[in-house]
């Protein structure tokens, strides 16, 4: 074993915290080697000279002050305060989802129904196209004259209805 | 059958405030020491600290046993520990063993162990203040490893955890780091071995 693994494993061997077969590497490393012999006693004094660095005791009020900053924590919430958390989130979960139900009962414009309105609509005309009145072409002519005329008509004869059995006499 | 400290953390996890108490007693000694050394200033420390026991609180809801509950507080105490060295690092003059002393540093209930003589004790805290500055001047995950080995007494899986590196690395880094403070402290070790020997006189 060399020195500098040796080394890494001195403590370990120091502190008695090293297992059997480590121990056992240092051990024959040790016998053979003044060097590290010597530093492993100056690793030993070091290990008391550092005991001499004494123990501190939190100050007084420490414990108060912890548990004044833990309850100044916020608490958890119950099963109904989610509400509470963000109010304008839950509002805008409740609007997206009224508009997902008002776009998902709109009319669709899928092919089969533009089909069925076209078919509606040819219906619609062969009806009116088979309609006899059409083939007269002197009532649709005279159709928006006489509507004009009986309108404008329709006043004076309401006015001269009482003249009416005198006009027939 | 005493409660396990993963136990007492599952019943902060289900709302027993009494079991996070429980863990505040007994880690906040342990924590503020740690986060003392780490970080240099006491005050610091103990804002530190909080924040550690506060973010345990935070994530209670969180926690899953997966690991050793000293591995995953400790964790937490580094990673707040190395953000504040690192947040703070501009701001702070450089380490050095010749610099002077600065008595506003130490901690402000740190109590002799036994009664001694004025001289005694001005001569251990300025060797206590020696060996602060040698920790200080440690790179910071080699500070970690050494605070966490030889105060926090943590085996080298567990703090191989706690700084996500391998066992070997870990070796590897805590020889670099003790190799370090052999070099600084050589000094304090020649007194000692004289103070040893003075001792062993007959007067």
């Amino acid at each position: 074993m060399k020195c500098e693994d040796a080394g890494n494993k001195l403590m370990a061997y120091m502190d008695r915290r090293a297992n059997p077969a480590e121990r056992n590497e240092v051990d024959e490393h040790l016998a053979g080697c003044a060097a590290c012999r010597t530093r492993l006693a100056e690793f030993r004094e070091i290990w008391n000279v550092l005991d001499e660095v004494p123990a501190v005791e939190p100050s007084f009020g420490f414990d108060a002050r912890v548990r004044q900053r833990v309850a100044a924590q916020p608490q958890p919430r119950r099963w109904f305060g989610w509400l509470g958390i963000e109010p304008r989130l839950a509002f805008a979960a409740v609007l997206l989802i009224a508009l997902t139900v008002w776009v998902a009962k709109m009319p669709t414009s899928n092919p089969g129904t533009t089909a069925t309105a076209v078919a509606i609509q040819q219906e619609d005309f062969n009806a009116i196209k088979d309609l006899g009145v059409l083939e007269n072409f002197d009532v649709l002519t005279k159709f928006d004259s006489l509507s004009v005329a009986s309108a404008s008509a329709a006043p004076q004869q309401e006015k001269s209805q009482p003249d009416e059995p005198t006009a027939n006499d | 059958m005493a409660r396990t400290d993963v136990q007492v953390m599952l019943d902060v996890k289900a709302g027993d405030d009494a079991s996070f108490d429980f863990l505040l007693q007994k880690y906040r000694s342990p924590l503020v020491n740690f986060l003392n050394r780490m970080v240099r200033d006491s005050a610091t420390a103990e804002d530190l600290a909080q924040e550690v026991f506060l973010r345990v609180y935070r994530a209670r809801k969180q926690y899953t046993p997966s690991a050793k509950f000293t591995t995953w507080l400790f964790r937490i105490a580094t990673n707040v520990a190395l953000n504040s060295v690192r947040d703070t690092r501009h701001q702070k003059m450089e380490v050095s063993l010749d610099a002077p002393m600065d008595d506003g540093d130490l901690a402000p209930r740190e109590l002799p162990a036994r009664e001694m003589r004025i001289d005694e004790h001005m001569v251990e805290r300025a060797r206590t203040e020696i060996i602060r500055r040698a920790i200080w001047s440690l790179p910071e995950k080699q500070r970690a490893a050494v605070l966490l080995h030889k105060y926090e007494e943590m085996d080298y899986i567990e703090i191989g955890k706690i700084l996500d590196c391998s066992e070997g690395a870990l070796k590897s880094l805590l020889f670099r780091a003790y190799e370090t403070l052999r070099v600084q402290l050589s000094p304090l070790v020649s007194q000692s071995a004289a103070h040893r020997a003075g001792e062993g006189r007959p007067s």
